[in-house]
């Protein structure tokens, strides 16, 4: 293992993580929420994709050992392990107006350091400081948080899903701007704020072998990870 | 939700074909409506809108979604910006579905969904950069964000999954919406030869503005 932190709940991280290692994230509590986006460490224009992440896997939500695909065919990591089995990527992120309308006021000067944060205002702090911004902000990733949808297209919560030491583990397959947060899902229904905490761990990945369950899974995964191989071959 | 509306063709202040696979884009004022109309049946119009004062704030598929709490776009449907704005309400639908999370088509995509070798073709991403250059040159791919699918039928299953069907458009039907502010409205009309949702032929959709 390389690095191991934990981030508080409603806390905010931002690094790059190289590609060939593995960020694990452990809900410490149960309940936890992650919301993430990823970048190109170089070529910042290049993001996450959730609809190509989606309609490349025929996938409504995201598990072992599917894939999360950039916008330029190519993958940012694979997800190679995963006891929770289900994690949301299609109801993006709580704003200032519906922290607000939850939760109630819930200001610094009141409550300090467990004031009420929401998680588009910590990407675009997290954002700020790689020069990015508003026009980088795209659909997020809400890991540990599992979201339904009824044949009519409703979206409901599901609670109860993850469990304290639940943990989902990715390998970074290009050299990515990792920006995650620990604000609550904006569908948790619990009315109190009450983000969790959650481990980071960041270790070297196993060499990826041609039988790695994540490309065998789809030969969409194949192809996008032959994009980032020529990719990482010319760049590097 | 189907829902027609009382719009007479006649009296609109603006009527425009795009032909199948090109861009086309246009400022629509608040308090006008806006109807595409599927002119031959499951064509993907492929559709993006930005504050016309203010392109930073522009259509957000997520925030649509959560606002909603729903997946499909139809009547009563509201178009959510990055800031919170309502850009445009639907007001009519003929076609009563209309998808959000099955994004547009480009050269690198085709190259993962379909095959290395389809990376040539014409793809949405491609005419979105060509549209935000007629606006502005400082607007490109970094303005390019997850669209508006109108015809497009892609379900998801209780269980997860997620699949492109068969369209449940036809010839002549339609979708309308309100601006609730100015707005750039962005279509490409999608060229996409690889995928069954339109039949393998691209066709031409046609858009209306009423004052």
């Amino acid at each position: 293992m390389l690095h191991k932190e934990t981030l508080t709940g409603a806390g905010m991280w931002s690094k790059v993580i190289k590609r060939g290692r593995t960020l694990k994230l452990t809900d410490l509590e149960g309940g936890a929420n992650v919301g993430m986006l990823l970048y190109n460490a170089y070529e910042k224009h290049e993001r996450y994709n959730m609809p190509d992440t989606l309609k490349g896997q025929y996938i409504f939500h995201l598990k072992y050992p599917y894939c999360l695909h950039s916008d330029m065919g190519r993958l940012f990591a694979s997800i190679v392990a995963d006891s929770v089995g289900w994690h949301d990527t299609v109801s993006g992120a709580s704003d200032a107006e519906s922290v607000k309308s939850k939760y109630g006021q819930g200001d610094y000067q009141e409550l300090r350091n467990d004031f009420y944060r929401n998680a588009q205002e910590c990407f675009l702090i997290e954002l700020a400081k790689w020069g990015l911004g508003k026009r980088d902000l795209v659909p997020n990733i809400n890991w540990f948080s599992k979201i339904v949808a009824d044949e009519e297209g409703k979206l409901s919560f599901v609670e109860g899903h993850s469990k304290a030491g639940d943990s989902v583990e990715l390998r970074f397959e290009l050299d990515t701007l990792v920006v995650l947060n620990t604000c609550p899902h904006p569908f948790d229904p619990n009315p109190e704020y009450k983000p969790k905490p959650v481990e980071l761990s960041i270790s070297e990945a196993a060499p990826v072998s041609a039988d790695d369950p994540s490309l065998q899974i789809r030969s969409e995964n194949q192809r996008a990870y032959h994009n980032t191989s020529v990719y990482n071959q010319l760049r590097f | 939700m189907l829902t027609e509306s009382t719009l007479d063709p006649a009296n609109a202040v603006y009527r425009q074909v795009i032909k199948a696979g090109d861009h086309w884009s246009h400022v629509i004022k608040k308090g006008q409506t806006f109807r595409i109309l599927d002119l031959e049946g499951n064509q993907a119009a492929d559709t993006l809108f930005y504050n016309a004062h203010d392109p930073v704030d522009r259509y957000s598929a997520s925030d649509t979604i959560r606002c909603q709490q729903a997946l499909y776009l139809t009547t009563g449907s509201k178009l959510m910006s990055t800031d919170g704005n309502i850009l445009l309400e639907i007001t009519a639908d003929t076609c009563g579905r209309h998808d959000t999370l099955g994004g547009a088509c480009s050269r690198e995509s085709n190259t993962m969904r379909y095959a290395l070798e389809k990376e040539p073709m014409h793809a949405c991403r491609d005419s979105f950069i060509c549209g935000l250059h007629h606006h502005s040159h400082d607007l490109g791919k970094r303005d390019i964000t997850c669209n508006i699918n109108f015809f497009m039928n892609v379900p998801v299953t209780p269980e997860g999954g997620l699949s492109f069907e068969d369209g449940i458009s036809a010839p002549g039907r339609y979708v309308e919406m309100l601006a609730h502010m100015d707005v750039i409205a962005l279509i490409s009309n999608c060229p996409q030869l690889n995928n069954p949702c339109n039949a393998y032929n691209p066709t031409p959709v046609e858009v209306l503005i009423w004052d």
